[in-house]
């Protein structure tokens, strides 16, 4: 019989600390997929948030460094602006990447910055127990909006990776999902493309938003935050190609 | 051997930090330190493999800086006070991660946004970890251009030899001062490449992190660094003891407040008093068993500071009331004269004999 599924070389075979139905790990397996597919474990260097995802180090087999929450765009810069010839990655979510460390991602953004984000996008502070995040939605309940978010007063869910397309900086920016075979398809080409992009240039940020399910701090199953990103939180932040001009500078 | 070439501390500080090797140089604009991040902006670029980044803010800088040092660049950014502050949070990270660079604060009057004059306010900040965690950074504090250009390079190599970020303490005088100086030839770099991240290349995976959720393994990380600490707090004392042999009265300064004390002690001498002076050179670790070792023949210190009196509490400390201290301070960014501090010591001196 032949294998046609098994775990990707540069995952470890480590059991995920993520609760039951929780995105990131899915999102991790597609990210050594990809490493693995592209054969560039050897000088790839990932940078990990604060937040769920702060012991990602444990699961890619990789070189990996730790940023200060929100930091992770200007580590990254240093990295690869000293080390231009490797793979350079941040992995942030939305309280890092839109939040406290919203300077560093524009302006990484800005100054094209050669390196990929992958942003999770689950709409909530995980880690620290399901406060607002960013990009929580208008009327979404959280641990500091008990009533729903409410313009208002907490302001309105940020569209990222709308805002970061209006800058000549980024070159591929696309927002993906993980609810779905469908969509970790999807995510899994969005993801090669951005590496591929960055290993055949020299400049230009990419950054592939993932929405993910946060079962727990959404207080539901995970079949029904599956659901619920597809009919609810999708309304907000529509899949698709956000912004791509890798065709333009013959990325592919 | 360099010639002799008259600069502005500024200017000195980038010109030996690329000469030490420095590749990385991340700053944002703040008076009055910006002619150093001008000159790497000019000539890093101009160096080969040289990095500049003009950064969107001082936490951005110092973040870029850890990047760079963790993929095995010599680094450095520059500052001052208020955008010291910003640091701390990098520097806190730096020091966990035991990853080497220089930070150079040209301190300025504050407290808050303060003023641009020169003032030795951040004492307290530099030499006592500075940001969260139970840390130390070395402390550099030159007071004259030449010492600068040699102290700049020397932070490069302490950085190195134990992984810890390094802070030059400066102030704005020293910063625009003009002196002539002979640059060094430094020795080369030595530095594991086992600490650096590249890939893993043909080895094993490597990570560099300062979250220790289990506390007794992160306790074990607070010993370990506090190890390195007392490790340089025995080898890496620096001062300069000036006039102390038939000294009666001690002053003890540092830096630029360090050069007025001298420009004192020549009038109080001419005087007849009999003044020495202990200049700290690193201000952590302190010259504590220098000073205690001078108090076993005089009984009289004055603490002179640009400040309200920070290293005072560290020479307290040092001679456990062993002798009579004294202190004056000018805070705020006021540069005292020689004549005035000449004129306060001579003073305490005849309150003291009566
Ligand atoms: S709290 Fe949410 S984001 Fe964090 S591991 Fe659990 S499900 Fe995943």
């Amino acid at each position: 019989m032949k294998k046609v599924y098994s775990r990707p070389k540069s995952l470890k075979p480590t059991k995920f600390h993520y609760c039951p139905g929780c995105g990131h790990s899915t999102v991790h397996r597609l990210i050594c997929e990809v490493i693995d597919e592209l054969s560039i474990a050897d000088r790839t260097i990932g940078v990990c948030p604060a937040g769920c995802a702060v012991i990602a180090y444990n699961y890619f087999d990789v070189d990996m460094i730790e940023a200060a929450h929100g930091r992770g765009c200007a580590v990254a810069t240093g990295i690869k602006r000293v080390l231009p010839d490797r793979v350079i990655f941040t992995y942030q979510g939305d309280g890092d990447l839109a939040a406290i460390g919203t300077a560093e991602t524009l302006h990484a953004a800005n100054r094209g910055e050669n390196f990929t984000i992958i942003f999770i996008n689950n709409a909530v502070y995980g880690m620290t127990g399901g406060q607002m995040a960013p990009t929580t939605l208008t009327g979404q309940f959280s641990t500091t909006t008990p009533f729903g978010r409410s313009e208002k007063l907490d302001g309105y869910p940020i569209r990222v990776s709308e805002l970061l397309a209006q800058l000549p900086g980024t070159v591929y920016i696309e927002r993906c999902a993980v609810n779905s075979p469908l969509n970790i398809n999807r995510t899994k080409k969005a993801l090669k493309k951005a590496f591929l992009y960055q290993m055949d240039n020299d400049f230009g940020l990419t950054m592939i938003e993932i929405l993910s399910q946060c079962p727990t701090n959404w207080k539901m199953s995970p079949p029904d935050a599956c659901r619920w990103m597809e009919e609810v939180m999708m309304k907000e932040y529509p899949l698709g190609i956000i912004k791509d001009v890798t065709a333009i500078k013959g990325a592919e | 051997m360099h010639k002799k070439v008259l600069m502005s501390g500024n200017h000195v500080i980038g010109e030996a930090a690329i000469l030490a090797g420095c590749r990385f140089y991340a700053g944002y604009p703040i008076t009055p330190q910006n002619e150093l991040a001008e000159y790497m902006a000019e000539h890093m670029r101009k160096t080969p493999g040289g990095i500049f980044i003009q950064a969107e803010s001082e936490i951005a800088a110092i973040n870029m800086v850890l990047g760079a040092a963790a993929a095995g660049a010599r680094a450095m950014t520059s500052s001052s006070s208020p955008g010291i502050s910003l640091k701390q949070e990098g520097i806190s990270f730096l020091a966990c991660d035991e990853l080497p660079a220089v930070i150079v604060n040209i301190m300025r009057g504050g407290p808050g946004l303060g003023n641009i004059a020169p003032s030795q306010g951040d004492y307290f900040q530099a030499t006592k970890g500075g940001g969260h965690g139970d840390y130390r950074t070395p402390v550099l504090a030159p007071a004259h251009i030449q010492e600068l250009a040699d102290l700049t390079m020397d932070a490069f190599d302490l950085a190195d030899r134990y992984r810890t970020p390094v802070v030059i303490l400066a102030d704005g005088m020293m910063g625009q001062m003009m002196e002539p100086v002979i640059f060094k030839t430094p020795p080369p770099r030595q530095y594991d490449e086992s600490y650096v991240l590249k890939g893993k290349e043909m080895g094993k995976s490597r990570f560099i992190r300062g979250l220790i959720l289990d506390a007794i393994r992160m306790e074990e990380h607070n010993w370990k660094l506090y190890r390195k600490y007392q490790v340089m707090a025995q080898k890496e004392v620096r001062y300069e003891a000036h006039l102390i042999e038939d000294a009666e009265i001690v002053i003890v300064a540092y830096g630029t407040a360090a050069r007025i004390a001298k420009g004192a002690i020549k009038r109080l001498r001419e005087e007849g008093y009999a003044v020495g002076l202990l200049r700290p050179i690193t201000l952590w670790p302190f010259p504590e068993k220098e000073l205690r070792e001078i108090a076993k023949k005089v009984n009289s210190f004055i603490v002179f500071e640009m400040s309200t009196g920070q290293m005072l509490e560290d020479v307290k400390l040092a001679l456990e009331g062993r002798a009579h201290i004294d202190f004056y301070g000018r805070p705020g960014g006021v540069i005292p004269t020689p004549a005035e501090l000449a004129k306060v010591i001579a003073y305490k001196a005849r309150r003291n004999e009566r």
